[in-house]
């Protein structure tokens, strides 16, 4: 209800502001580039991340990216002889607002692509745009599944490319008897914890053992919540903590787990929303040995990563900025549509979105990535341990790349759902009934 | 006396050790093959190495492995040879002992992972248990404590028996109660002993220790460890309400901390003030700040950047404030509705203006020495940052409550929040009090953003989280009076936490604003009504 009030209120105070401080002041950016200057020999790129609001903590560090993309791309020639040129607008971390500047990139300013949103909700709130106007939209971070669509692609993990080996490895190399479901109250935890507690079950987990705990976004406010996860862990079976605390909270949290003083040797963390840039906020000495899921570190060593880690570096003229995972999937992404569209020789949407299952392009960690049908890629998963510094030393990787469910296999109302794009042109195809149209979409 | 005593037990000790390595000479010739497994980088090998090292009895032990738990273990996979970097960054090498010049190239830390982590600490546990130092001798049985391996149980009686020092002895003995307990061959009766020293200690960890007693114990066994553990839990239960209630505390003294600049800009001069939250985002970021020129220029003075910080806050946002209020807020009183909107969207330029400037994402706010950690009071835990945040509080609003009562411009500030013309007929500039008066509402959420930046994330969102709640202490506590805030803080803290652990934190919230949406609708003045002529309107 609180939250409800208070983003009913900042959405009047957005609209407000944006149509005066705006215009006066230029601080809420919209689009750089008018489409009156927009010459005819060059190919637009929408960019939908906030720039402002309570998301920009994370969606700012893609907008660069998908910059920096597109300057490298012209460096090599652009795309069928022509330039990329860039649409940036500033969604504000307001969903309805989203939805909005998707329409007027699709429609004022003609865009072949769009790469973009963050939380679940902004990218729903998109979807019925991209439906009906035909374009693409690249989503690049870790989400919850039981979602695809024919406009879409999901270059981010679906939950059995992060969190299901998480547990795994937890389950297998720690030993862990006993869970707890941590995370913040909105659609991508609670829909990942239902995952997980089928999983769990199916492991032969009891119910006892799993406690799961909801709080509301921003909480900062720990004291409870750590006491009862280090009265769960005393129960004399080993307890592990699966994270899905979003942005902010996690701060506090971390903090508070390390002021009682409860080590990753007692009773470990795994965060699937904690990476480099959250931990850059952080005095990491504390959490040393806690645990992320990714599909990407920063600091696993391959040539093509550390070309992307210097280049970036000086893109920004920062030689401490960080990658993180959703920047690679952007990396990913752009990579596969612009092999597409060369493919095709055309940027015209339907053809891409033919051309794009199938095709392959190298993530930074030595591996290639194929786009499925169901319009999510192939990634390995890897597992990081929290190092002093505010990096990850990987401390297990799945042995080969895991292909991206689009529906659970854990869940009863999706396991029998599949996407396919490709025969079926349906993307909750139901095998048991063999009819499109299962449950969702 | 005491020292020499111990000196002479742990050369005993190590005797015993190095006699029980001569008899076995394939420990001492593999020792240097044992240590060269650091470099294969495997985490299964460092396990076995490690395991080996410890019971070689090798006086280089201690070394390798502490070197290893502090990430100071350097191996070279090309020559398998492994290096020490000791505090004052000397190189020796691992196997032999000998001063290297300097690290070869190509050595790398050798990695550690939790497991590892936890067998270091095992072993590290049974390495110092003789160390001189009481510290570590108390924290090497609370290790054994933990992984109560039975090979310690020797090593831990002969320390026991020597021990002088009234906390580490306690200690000791519970750590080898912990070995006994889980010893199979251990006889009933030493078993029930165990148990009553395990008991006796009543906290969770020894709750967590007779939990995973298995199910295969002597009947008698069996059942005292059972009517320990619901003894333990009864006691804790006890604890847990006194828990919840510090929870409280320390939550109502964010709360007021929070509020109560709020309660001078609105409660007193009744400003709907919604860039409020952002002048504690400015105070929080001054301390950034602050902490960025310590780091970079007088490394020694880290712990008292926040003393430093505290008056640099309260300038930098009391001056701001005034701003404010001279060049915006002056011309709209009386008009409520623009007020909330100028200031609300004066909310958005700073937060943007402080994106612009420090950019979007989390800037890192240190905890100087002494707000960090914990201590145990009974059997709850009290972390040294709220405890301090606590007393911060509690002397802000004290200093604030002076300085209104028995400074003149206090005086000034009441009479003209009271009857402003009345006021200016005395010949009060009231004009020059109004301004004071928002600067120093303003500066004191300054204040404020110094402490909660020791808890929350430095971004330029922080403000945002806690505008919803001052307003609503301000309201609940009695508009106008600086002890409403005070109780009303209090009040939603205490009930807030103890409605957690029923509800939930989601449904908590929600039940305290429902909770006071009722209570206003009772009392609209809120908990402490101003009497008499209010505040003009």
């Amino acid at each position: 209800m609180l939250t409800q009030l208070t983003c009913d209120l900042a959405m009047t105070r957005r609209r407000w502001l944006a149509a005066t401080a705006g215009l006066v002041l230029g601080l809420a950016a919209s689009s750089p580039f008018s489409p009156a200057q927009a010459a005819e020999d060059t190919i637009k790129v929408g960019i939908l991340h906030s720039l402002s609001g309570t998301m920009a903590i994370s969606e700012t560090t893609l907008k660069d990216t998908v910059l920096f993309l597109i300057d490298e791309q012209n460096k090599k020639g652009g795309v069928l002889g022509k330039k990329l040129e860039a649409v940036v607008v500033d969604p504000a971390s307001n969903w309805p607002l989203f939805a909005e500047k998707a329409r007027e990139l699709i429609t004022k300013d003609k865009v072949a692509v769009v790469f973009g949103c963050w939380t679940s909700v902004s990218r729903k709130s998109v979807l019925p745009v991209f439906k009906e106007l035909n374009n693409i939209l690249f989503y690049p971070v870790q989400y919850e599944g039981e979602e695809s669509e024919r406009n879409v692609f999901y270059t981010g993990a679906a939950p059995n490319q992060q969190a299901i080996p998480a547990v795994d490895y937890l389950m297998k190399d720690e030993k862990v008897k006993r869970w707890v479901l941590a995370g913040t109250d909105y659609v991508y935890p609670r829909t990942t914890n239902k995952i997980l507690e089928a999983y769990l079950k199916s492991k032969g987990v009891k119910q006892e053992d799993i406690m799961i705990n909801y709080t509301p976004f921003g909480h900062s406010d720990w004291q409870t919540i750590v006491a009862d996860i280090k009265k769960f862990g005393s129960a004399g079976k080993k307890t592990a903590v699966v994270s899905t605390i979003n942005g902010d909270a996690n701060v506090p949290f971390y903090k508070e787990l390390g002021n009682q003083g409860i080590k990753a040797t007692d009773i470990p963390v795994v965060a699937f929303s904690v990476g480099e840039e959250e931990l850059a906020g952080i005095d990491t000495k504390p959490l040393v040995g806690h645990l992320a899921a990714w599909n990407y570190f920063e600091s696993i060593k391959t040539p093509a990563n550390e070309k992307f880690i210097k280049d970036w570096q000086a893109y920004t003229k920062n030689p401490k900025r960080v990658t993180n995972d959703p920047m690679e999937a952007h990396v990913i992404g752009f990579n596969m549509w612009v092999k597409a569209v060369e493919k095709v020789k055309s940027t015209d949407p339907d053809k891409v979105i033919d051309a794009l299952p199938g095709i392959e392009a190298p993530n930074l960690t030595g591996g290639v990535s194929k786009m499925l049908p169901n319009h999510h890629i192939t990634k390995p998963v890897f597992i990081g341990e929290i190092k002093g510094n505010g990096q990850f030393d990987v401390v297990w990787k799945t042995p080969g790349l895991v292909a991206g469910d689009a529906w659970s296999k854990e869940l009863d109302g999706s396991k029998d759902l599949i996407g396919d794009w490709v025969d079926k042109k349906c993307g909750n195809y139901n095998v048991k009934t063999n009819k499109c149209g299962g449950q969702g979409s | 006396m005491f020292v020499s005593c111990l000196d002479r037990l742990r050369a005993l000790f190590l005797s015993i050790l190095l006699l029980g390595s001569v008899t076995l000479p394939a420990f001492a010739g593999s020792f240097e093959d044992s240590v060269a497994k650091f470099a294969n980088d495997e985490f299964s090998d460092t396990e076995e190495a490690v395991g080996e090292i410890a019971a070689s009895g090798n006086p280089l032990a201690f070394p390798i492995i502490s070197a290893l738990q502090d990430g100071r273990l350097s191996a070279d996979p090309e020559t398998k040879k492994v290096f020490i970097t000791g505090a004052d960054d000397k190189v020796i090498d691992a196997a032999t002992g000998t001063a290297v010049n300097k690290l070869p190239d190509g050595t790398a830390p050798v990695r550690l992972n939790n497991r590892l982590r936890r067998t270091v600490e095992a072993a590290l546990g049974g390495l110092t248990l003789l160390s001189p130092d009481p510290a570590k001798r108390l924290a090497a049985a609370q290790s054994v404590f933990k992984s109560h391996e039975e090979s310690a149980l020797a090593t831990v009686e002969s320390a026991l028996a020597n021990e002088a020092n009234k906390a580490t002895k306690q200690a000791f003995a519970e750590a080898r109660a912990a070995i006994i307990l889980f010893k199979p061959d251990a006889s009933e009766n030493d078993k029930l002993e165990a148990i009553a020293v395990i008991k006796a200690r009543g906290d969770q960890e020894a709750m967590a220790l007779l939990t995973s007693l298995g199910a295969d114990q002597p009947p008698l066994v069996a059942k005292a460890a059972a009517g320990a553990i619901s003894s333990i839990q009864s006691n804790l239960a006890t604890w847990s309400a006194v828990q919840n209630a510090w929870y409280g505390i320390s939550l109502g003294s964010v709360l007021l901390l929070a509020a109560i600049g709020l309660a001078i800009t609105f409660g007193v001069m009744g400003v709907i003030n919604m860039a409020h939250g952002e002048m504690v985002m400015l105070g929080a970021y001054t301390t950034f700040v602050v902490q960025e020129v310590i780091r970079t220029r007088y490394p020694g003075l880290f712990d008292y950047s926040l003393l430093i910080a505290v008056p640099l806050a309260f300038l930098v946002a009391g001056g701001i404030g005034v701003l404010i209020e001279r060049g915006i807020i002056r011309f709209l009183y009386g008009r409520p509705l623009e007020t909330l909107l100028a200031t609300w969207g004066l909310s958005l330029v700073l937060q943007q203006a402080v994106r612009t400037v420090f950019g979007p994402t989390n800037r890192e706010v240190g905890n100087p020495s002494w707000m960090s950690g914990a201590f145990d009071l009974g059997q709850i835990t009290i972390t040294y940052n709220r405890l301090w945040i606590l007393c911060f509080t509690l002397a802000v609003f004290a200093i604030l409550l002076a300085m209104l009562r028995y400074t003149s411009l206090g005086l000034e500030m009441r009479a003209v929040t009271q009857n402003r013309r009345m006021a200016a007929s005395m010949g009060i500039a009231t004009s020059r009090v109004d301004a004071l008066t928002f600067g120093l509402g303003s500066g004191i959420a300054g204040i404020a953003g110094v402490a909660l930046s020791q808890i929350d994330n430095v971004s330029p969102n922080l403000g945002q989280s806690y505008i919803i709640d001052s307003f609503m202490v301000v309201v609940f506590g009695g508009v106008g009076n600086l002890w409403g805030t005070l109780v009303g803080a209090f009040t939603l803290g205490i009930a807030n936490k103890f409605l957690e652990p029923v509800a939930g934190a989601v449904l908590g919230k929600i039940a305290i604003l429902v909770l006071i949406i009722l209570f206003i609708q009772k009392r609209p003045r809120g908990l402490f009504a101003l009497k008499g002529r209010a505040v003009e309107a």
